[in-house]
């Protein structure tokens, strides 16, 4: 169990997908190696067309239980949301 | 069914009132549907079952590339032998979602082949039958393939995020496996008499292995109650083994086969077949490991592990030899 193969996160850009999407990850001895396994799991049907793999303890995570302190405070400002302000009639499509 | 007889910790079920808060507010997430995720706590028996299922799972789909992987080279047409490469090539994909999806729980992958290859960990018991004929190939897809799908489209609403996902992507790829098997006996009972008897000879062989994929009756089967209150499992034995049955008579009909079951008869009454009792003493016999193939199978997975180390050996040495090389060459660039 020594010389286990680290861990890498995949990510797939789809056909017409505008960014890279986590599917799953894999074992590899190397980034290359990575990739063409990455290939042969996650694209047999035509699923995407940009890999990109990351090695696992390279991320680092929000944790759940700070779910509150991240994103409740955000709750508060429903200004950030365009539809927050009106605006007349008259003025036309903005 | 590609995990059997799973085992769960405790002996019975705890209400929501005797459950410390922690335990509770974990089971309330789950009634409610919500998905638990790898970094969230989670009570000890519910990672340890999930452990159990998910690699056994993933074994049953790496073990059951050799009783397929026999007829590769034999394939009677150069489109059947594609045909197969790429199923046998999915089943590696799906123990490899699988084993991710377990590693998620605090287990490496090559633990998991350690518990493998020493029998502490279990693989599904259809995969210790011996593939005779080509038409067991076919067999395998539709009967076999069919079972798994029975199961694992609800595991899809499992509370284990990531084996939930793992499901998805899985179901779509058995559907595949399925047809592509069916049309493999479409094809030959439509041929000579030697060919549609080779298709009824699989049948008979394959049938109540199919069965017993499901796991023990709902009686029998003691590690169902927690596994079905934590959400890992959606729905009891006999009652998926009720609906494969009704689902794949009328197809065997449809191939003109027979079912090798004297008590198989429709039920008016309650909408679905009632049928024979599968050995189940053969059952635990194969699961204990006595069944026809066990130890070439596991003898095969481990000569394969064993002649391997080299190989595993060479490509990390080679990794970090490049990694050296790079950061040696960093520092000179400096």
């Amino acid at each position: 169990m020594s010389n286990e193969w680290p861990l890498w996160e995949v990510f797939i850009r789809g056909q017409h997908g505008l960014n890279h999407r986590h599917v799953g990850s894999l074992h590899a001895p190397d980034a290359e190696m990575a990739i063409n396994n990455a290939r042969d799991v996650y694209t047999r049907r035509n699923e995407g067309i940009s890999i990109w793999v990351v090695r696992s303890s390279e991320i680092a995570a929000s944790a759940p239980s700070e779910k509150g302190p991240l994103f409740d405070p955000s709750n508060s400002k429903v200004y950030r949301h365009p539809t927050f302000f009106d605006i007349p009639d008259e003025v036309g499509h903005m | 069914m590609y995990a059997q007889m799973v085992k769960t910790e405790g002996t019975r079920i705890r209400s929501l009132d005797e459950m410390d808060p922690q335990e509770r507010a974990f089971q309330e997430r789950v009634d409610a549907g919500q998905k638990i995720e790898p970094k969230e706590w989670m009570p000890e028996g519910y990672r340890k079952t999930l452990i159990r299922q998910i690699s056994q799972h993933a074994h049953s789909e790496i073990v059951g590339q050799l009783p397929e992987g026999n007829w590769i080279t034999r394939a009677p047409t150069l489109e059947r032998k594609a045909i197969l490469l790429a199923k046998v090539q999915d089943e590696a994909g799906h123990g490899l979602y699988l084993y991710c999806a377990a590693e998620t729980l605090d287990i490496s992958r090559d633990e998991m082949y350690e518990r493998l290859h020493s029998c502490k960990a279990k693989y599904s018991s259809i995969f210790n039958y011996p593939t005779l004929t080509w038409a067991d190939i076919g067999a395998i897809g539709w009967l076999v393939d069919g079972a798994a799908i029975m199961n694992q489209v609800p595991l899809q609403r499992c509370s284990y995020g990531p084996y939930a996902r793992a499901m998805v992507r899985i179901c779509k790829e058995e559907s595949f496996h399925q047809r592509q098997g069916f049309d493999i006996l479409m094809k030959m009972v439509k041929g000579t008499p030697a060919q549609k008897a080779m298709v009824q000879d699989a049948l008979n062989r394959w049938w109540w292995p199919s069965l017993m994929m499901f796991g023990p009756s709902d009686d029998a089967s003691v590690h169902s109650a927690q596994s079905m209150a934590w959400k890992i499992k959606q729905n009891s034995n006999d009652e998926l083994r009720q609906k494969f049955v009704d689902q794949t008579v009328p197809q065997a009909e449809y191939l003109g086969l027979t079912v090798p079951d004297p008590d198989l008869k429709w039920n008016e009454a309650k909408g679905g077949y009632d049928f024979g009792e599968p050995d189940w003493e053969e059952f635990f016999n194969v699961i204990a490991g006595n069944g026809p193939c066990n130890a070439e199978r596991l003898n095969a997975r481990k000569q394969a592990w064993d002649d391997g180390a080299w190989f595993r050996d060479g490509l990390t040495a080679h990794a970090e030899k490049v990694a050296e090389r790079r950061a040696a060459a960093k520092v000179a660039a400096e």
